[in-house]
């Protein structure tokens, strides 16, 4: 540790904990509270995209969203490679 | 009308026994005729916490068991008046508990008392569930931490669907957040979640905040539930949240830490 660090604060830690969470328990919501055949829509949807590229299994996401009284089925599918349609 | 009120948070070490003891005291402090019992079968210790471990003699399983009538094994709190503590049983498991059973002493709690406690094992196995299916309010104790909060979410949302009102769709399970070991020194330098996150966070309304403090640990060694401390911080805290419960408007205190100057920090130091 150099004399340096003894003066140097490190960025408090509580915000990113929050942002974790607030993400984490949006996710897990949907999960827990969603209609039952979420998982299975999730493993086919995973199933038809790869057949078309090369992805892996988190940048498929599906979740339910309530707004007021209307449910919204968001799927979420992350193109590998970058922008560009780049594959 | 009595209620039933569970100790829940899913996760262990939180501050769950120390709470129903301090909760359980308090409304008998406040004049209500109130039993806490231990759920965590196996695990027992809010004997020692309330100090009546020697006094045990029979227990909630043997009552269930019908191996010992309730009276025999309800304990009176030799401090508190009004202050009764059903322990539970070291040796058996947690599937001793059977939902008849347990109905069935709950039942009889009822007859005689204004507030049953019932203090939850961690977890959102059998005992857990035992303890939360026939309340009528939850009290969720969580720590501004996040594996705890994220499992008060879990549990509410047990809460929500696995509890017994919640399967005769009657008025859902009362939820009220019990936030403990909060550290005033680390919420302001930024290293810890404060009220307002967790609020947001779980969105259920807040009944205390009891402030992280050395008088809980001395509670503990002494077998005394640390609301019979009333000079100290958590005594003070637990005193308001058990008032808010019963209806009285109450600010939340000690939610910013006191300024102290340079000498007085440096006589706590070295006091």
């Amino acid at each position: 540790m150099s004399l340096l660090d003894l003066f140097r604060r490190q960025p408090p830690s509580a915000p990113a904990a929050r942002e974790r969470l607030q993400i984490l328990m949006a996710h897990e919501r949907a999960g827990v509270r969603g209609p039952d055949y979420l998982p299975k829509l999730h493993k086919d949807l995973l199933r038809v995209c790869k057949k078309y590229m090369q992805i892996s299994d988190d940048k498929v996401s599906v979740r339910v969203e309530e707004l007021g009284n209307v449910s919204m089925l968001e799927v979420n599918i992350e193109l590998p490679g970058g922008g560009a349609y780049a594959r | 009308m009595s209620k039933i009120i569970v100790m829940t948070s899913g996760k262990g070490g939180v501050g769950k026994t120390t709470s129903a003891a301090s909760f359980a005291a308090g409304l008998a402090l406040r004049g209500h005729k109130t039993v806490v019992v231990d759920f965590d079968v196996g695990l027992r210790n809010l004997d020692l916490v309330m100090g009546c471990e020697r006094r045990v003699v029979f227990d909630f399983i043997n009552v269930i068991n019908g191996d010992a009538r309730l009276k025999q094994a309800l304990i009176r709190d030799k401090r508190v008046e009004n202050l009764w503590i059903l322990p539970t049983s070291q040796t058996r498991d947690k599937n001793a508990l059977t939902k008849p059973g347990v109905e069935r002493v709950l039942g009889a709690l009822r007859q005689e008392f204004d507030f049953i406690i019932c203090d939850s094992p961690a977890g959102i196995e059998k005992g857990a569930l035992m303890a939360l299916y026939f309340s009528d309010e939850a009290v969720i104790v969580t720590n501004p931490e996040i594996s705890s909060v994220r499992d008060s979410d879990r549990i509410l949302g047990v809460l929500a669907s696995r509890s017994r009102r919640a399967e005769l769709e009657m008025e859902p399970v009362k939820e009220h957040l019990l936030l403990t070991r909060y550290d005033l020194n680390r919420v302001e330098t930024g290293e810890m979640l404060t009220v307002d996150d967790v609020m947001e966070i779980l969105a259920i309304p807040l009944l205390g905040v009891v402030p992280e403090s050395q008088s809980v640990l001395r509670a503990s060694n002494l077998g005394s539930p640390v609301i019979l401390d009333s000079a100290s911080q958590p005594g003070q805290a637990y005193a308001d949240a058990v008032g808010r419960f019963l209806g009285d408007s109450l600010e939340h205190r000690f939610l910013t830490a006191e300024r102290r100057g340079i000498f007085q920090r440096l006589l706590r130091r070295s006091a």
